[in-house]
């Protein structure tokens, strides 16, 4: 196996279009590792991107969003301020991936590009509304993250390009998200379901919201009419029934170990709701 | 096979060794450099019996390569007593008897450390969840979780 360290996003990028073979990035190593020791993935080239400039940095963008390397770590996020200040839903999210140790390696990016349908961050993302930089050898783009995935351990992500950022919009006045998921125990376990939510709010009525659902499809879903249950209304029961019913609607699950495919959708009710109160809550006391 | 010549640091000495490069730092650390302390419970992240600080993060050994740890300080069991005289933790784990057969200790004294470095006063619900990737099939973890706390107390008496 061919091991890299690129300094750059362009060296990177070059390395990884005229690779021959198996060839994956590095970032924490969480997912890369685990396949290479079960004999899942073997690569041929490896790219380790932690030596490229400016990836273990979180950075306020100018118009108040923050920019994430793609290799700051859970931990790093965990311990950033201004970004628990403005996503803690983000932030719960990304902390709910393994254990203290897996918290010190692994990286958002990395939990996006593996591409589990299970992958924690994602809904939280996708409600947060992030959006990530494509690099190739033909330059950047733009996407929003739920473009990345397109089922399970695959991503629309042509041979050479890279995610060279994460960028997570300014956090407005009112608003505020949150994560839940549901797992069989407390700690160390993959989700049955996951459901990440934005809200924002004016005094009590909520004015905007977005919500996405995470191992219930084989990608993350985002729940499109979050906002007719929602906007308008001060989260009463009706709104909540709605909510949770259009999260019920927009489950596709599978039947395996961890529930039924109607355990699956019972819970995404009971977390839509769930997380719904926790953001309001957030998104009132940051009016 | 590609061997890659690799410098770092372990529990304070400069170290250099040659390793392929699918080589863990786990097996790095057991079988090129001798320090048999971090175990291989799992291989895959979840067990923590491999655990060791690297930079002052404390992470899996199973899951980072040998050729990552370029640079680093790496910090393991064997460096936590300072010659004959063993770490307030060590010496709590044998008087609460907070170990049987032994193989999670070396992982859980390096995560006990690494937190009350952080956080001299835990909770024991913080206590709990630091060290939930560091399993125990003998003690039923709550000697653990009393020798860590009873440390820490001691360790706060004496700063
Ligand atoms: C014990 C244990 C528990 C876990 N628990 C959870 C959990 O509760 N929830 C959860 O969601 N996950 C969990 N995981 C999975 C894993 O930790 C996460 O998916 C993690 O976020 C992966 O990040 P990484 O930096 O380690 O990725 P890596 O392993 O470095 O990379 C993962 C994938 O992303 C690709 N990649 C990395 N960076 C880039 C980039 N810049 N551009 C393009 N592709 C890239 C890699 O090539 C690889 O295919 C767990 C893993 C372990 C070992
Ligand atoms: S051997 Fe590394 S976590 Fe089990
Ligand atoms: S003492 Fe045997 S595994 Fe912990």
């Amino acid at each position: 196996m061919q091991y890299h360290t690129p300094a750059s996003f362009d060296e990177a990028t070059a390395l990884a279009a005229t690779a021959t073979g198996t060839t994956r990035f590095l970032a924490g190593g969480t997912d890369v590792l685990v396949q290479m020791r079960l004999d899942l993935v073997t690569p041929d080239v490896l790219i380790d991107v932690k030596k490229i400039a400016g990836v273990h940095d979180i950075v306020r963008e100018e118009d108040g969003g923050w920019r994430i390397g793609i290799a700051v770590t859970g931990a790093e996020m965990s311990e950033h301020e201004g970004l628990c200040r403005d996503w803690p839903g983000l932030v719960e999210a990304m902390d709910l991936v393994g254990s203290t140790q897996v918290q010190g390696r692994a990286t958002l990016t990395g939990n996006l590009c593996n591409a589990s349908p299970a992958a924690d961050s994602v809904p939280a993302m996708v409600a947060a509304g992030v959006e990530a930089t494509v690099t190739g050898p033909k330059g950047s783009r733009r996407v929003p993250v739920e473009a990345i995935p397109t089922g399970p351990g695959k991503t629309s992500l042509a041979r050479g390009e890279m995610i060279s950022a994460l960028h997570v919009p300014a956090r407005v006045r009112g608003g505020g998200d949150a994560y839940l998921r549901f797992i069989p125990r407390t700690e160390m376990d993959i989700a049955v379901v996951g459901c990440g939510i934005d809200l924002t709010v004016e005094g009590e009525t909520i004015t905007g919201a977005r919500m996405a659902l995470g191992a219930v499809a084989p990608c993350v879903v985002a729940v499109r009419g979050a906002p007719d249950a929602l906007v308008g209304t001060a989260l009463e029961d009706a709104a909540l029934a709605a909510l949770a019913d259009l999260a019920q609607a927009a489950c596709n699950p599978i039947d395996d170990k961890r529930g039924t495919v109607g355990f699956r959708t019972h819970v995404a009710g009971v977390l839509a709701r769930r997380v719904a109160r926790i953001a309001y809550d957030r998104a009132r006391e940051n009016q | 096979m590609s061997s890659i010549h690799v410098t770092t640091q372990v529990n304070g000495d400069a170290v250099e060794f040659l390793c392929d490069t699918r080589e863990t730092l786990l097996d790095v650390l057991r079988d090129r450099l001798d320090l048999t302390g971090a175990k291989e419970g799992c291989g895959t992240g979840d067990c923590g019996a491999c655990s060791v600080t690297v930079n002052g993060r404390l992470v899996c050994s199973c899951l980072m390569l040998g050729v990552e740890a370029e640079g680093k300080a790496i910090e393991t069991v064997e460096g936590i007593a300072k010659g004959e005289d063993l770490h307030p933790l060590q010496r709590k784990f044998i008087e609460h008897a907070a170990l049987q057969c032994g193989i999670c200790t070396p992982g859980i004294l390096i995560a006990a450390r690494n937190l009350l470095e952080r956080n001299p006063d835990p909770t024991e619900t913080e206590v709990r969840y630091w060290l939930a990737g560091n399993l125990c099939r003998c003690t039923g973890y709550d000697k653990i979780v009393r020798a860590v706390m009873d440390a820490a107390e001691e360790m706060r008496e004496a700063s």
